[in-house]
């Protein structure tokens, strides 16, 4: 008789259960396959799976026994564009849809050292340019607690699959707010880290100056032990920052007694703001009130420039990253002799409608007789936000903010207007344009669905905006909704 | 209003052939996405320097030397005919 296996539903529930030799990893693997097998075929959230060497990877565990290592035998996925040797990266494109990765991402790497076993690649907007996972070119993927609405993007895959338990973590890409987006919409855990903190090397690039990388999982605990793994310096990657790695696992605080914690003005007051999410946004102040923590009401004045600033400098990097993608070095190429048609066709051909629109506004704005006027421009706001932002952390610890001005949308309901998209980051992109750090956590359920919060701190700040993260989700206790529902 | 010839031109730039149609739809959009970009005329950046690398970093050198890597698995990748271990493309002119 086979015996009956609870899931666990966090990284440490399955750590005990591993050394005490309650499941066998093995055992845990084959619990998270069936539930994939079982159920994505509703969500879509991964592209592509790699259960056979996963269970050889829990099978040499289980062999060794010896499960020290600090994530022996956690499963996870990996978005679509972080390089696993041999399999694919499509960066859920057409023109990447066979490319095959011959290396190893220094996230993926040093996740294999750790023990962690990956379950495959999962469903990101193409080239991480979207808000929805809508603009992905192979597969929809919809939101567990709701399968008429988007998961949000761009890492939507990997927010959807942690949120219905396909894994317990995920690691994904912020570069405007794509990882802490979507774990609001699905009720999950996802942290954008300080540009520098953790390797880009071997994850395709959209905006380099602004891309992060960094985990997506079920609690504060899961993303801080994921984040002590993945973070720290690379001689492969010359961004990155040789600042030493905190033990963000070992978390602490208790309440919020003697914090004091920044509530940002204008996003209170911005157009467009949900009027319930921004009522349950007020109860989160009220919240962190009722635990001890001063909250201070800050003014940020240029967030009104935040999503011209980001976008216009967003597309100029993107435009030229996205040059590599010309039928020669990788992926499908168009059959034709002359070498400029080459280019042209392969191109038209297998990119899609938002990613040529992101090319077409960077090749303007940097081109001769408007870099000045635009891209200078933008690179200067820039500045002058990060500045204000570095003001405002003298003042206070960290910032609260909503993630989100909108609940998870219908499929289909924002694709014919790019511009309503992009006004849809309002509260995410000036983390990237600063630089800093920030943790989207799940509070309650507004309109049915996730709503949540993120804590913005300081760059390389990451312990900080942990513990207090930790504090209001003990408060708030959203695990037990999700698992309710969704387990 | 940005004009018809400045999307043909621009497309020719990315490597993007487009469609009558995609032309125009283009050229309003993209008036419309430029003009939102306008506002940041209102912000007065006199004297500010502007920031591509947030972190400040400057000048990431290392040792000139080869490191080891599996170039062949790189040439590998293209789906240009391979010549031992090069790739072949079309006559650049």
């Amino acid at each position: 008789m086979t015996k009956t296996l609870s899931l666990p539903t966090t990284i440490a529930e399955a750590q005990e259960m591993l050394r005490n030799k309650k499941i066998t990893a093995l055992e845990l693997v084959n619990v998270f396959i069936h539930r994939i097998e079982e159920s994505d075929e509703r969500i879509g959230s991964y592209l592509e799976t790699c259960f056979d060497s996963a269970r050889e990877s829990a099978r040499k565990l289980d062999e060794s026994g010896d499960f020290s290592a600090p994530l022996a035998g956690i499963p996870y996925s990996l978005k679509d564009v972080v390089s696993k040797k041999g399999l694919k990266n499509t960066a859920a494109s057409k023109i990447l849809e066979n490319y095959v990765a011959p290396y190893d991402a220094t996230v993926a790497e040093a996740l294999e050292q750790s023990g962690a076993i990956l379950l495959g690649k999962v469903n990101t907007d193409e080239f991480t340019m979207g808000s929805s996972c809508e603009n992905s070119a192979l597969q929809v993927t919809k939101n567990p607690w709701n399968t008429q609405k988007v998961p949000g993007g761009s890492s939507g895959g990997s927010a959807a699959s942690v949120a219905k338990y396909f894994g317990l973590f995920s690691i994904g890409t912020d570069t405007g707010g794509s990882i802490r987006q979507p774990s609001n919409f699905c009720g999950v855990t996802g942290l954008k880290v300080s540009y520098g903190r953790v390797s880009r090397y071997g994850v395709i690039s959209y905006a380099s100056s602004f891309d992060s990388v960094g985990p997506i999982a079920p609690t504060v605990d899961c993303v801080a032990k994921v984040l002590e793994v993945i973070a720290g310096h690379d001689k492969k990657d010359s961004t990155t920052v040789d600042v030493s790695v905190d033990s963000y696992s070992q978390l602490q605080l208790s309440d919020l007694s003697g914090k004091t914690i920044g509530v940002i003005k204008e996003f209170i007051d911005a157009d467009g703001f949900d009027a319930d999410l921004k009522q349950s946004f007020k109860h989160t102040i009220q919240v962190i009130k009722d635990l001890g923590g001063t909250v201070k009401e800050i003014s940020l004045p240029l967030t009104k420039y935040a999503i011209p600033t980001y976008y216009l400098l967003a597309k100029a990097e993107a435009s030229t990253n996205l040059a590599r993608y010309d039928g020669i070095r990788f992926g499908k190429t168009a059959d034709v002799n002359d070498l400029y048609q080459q280019y042209t066709k392969t191109r038209s051909e297998f990119l899609g409608p938002e990613v040529k629109r992101a090319i077409m506004m960077g090749t303007y704005t940097l081109s001769a007789g408007y870099f000045d006027a635009y891209y200078v421009k933008a690179a200067k706001v820039r500045t002058l936000i990060k500045q204000e932002y570095e003001k405002a952390f003298a003042e206070v610890d960290v910032i609260v903010a909503p993630v989100t001005p909108f609940s998870a949308f219908n499929i289909g309901e924002k694709t014919s207007d790019p511009l309503a998209m992009y006004l849809a980051d309002i509260f995410t992109v000036t983390a990237n344009l600063a630089g800093i750090c920030g943790l989207s956590i799940p509070t309650e359920k507004v309109h049915g669905l996730p709503a949540g919060i993120q804590i913005l701190g300081k760059a390389f700040d990451e312990k900080n905006v942990l513990e207090i993260g930790s504090v209001l989700e003990k408060q708030y206790g959203f695990s037990e909704i999700r698992k309710s529902e969704l387990l | 209003m940005i004009s018809q010839e400045d999307i043909i031109k621009i497309a020719g730039l990315s490597r993007l052939s487009l469609t009558e149609q995609e032309v125009q739809e283009y050229q309003e959009e993209f008036s419309n996405i430029l003009g939102f970009f306008e506002v940041l005329s209102e912000v007065d950046t006199n004297g500010v320097e502007p920031t591509a690398q947030i972190t400040g970093l400057e000048n990431v050198v290392r040792e000139d030397r080869e490191e080891s890597f599996d170039s062949d698995s790189l040439i590998e990748c293209s789906p240009q005919q391979k010549v031992k271990t090069q790739i072949a493309v079309s006559a650049v002119m």
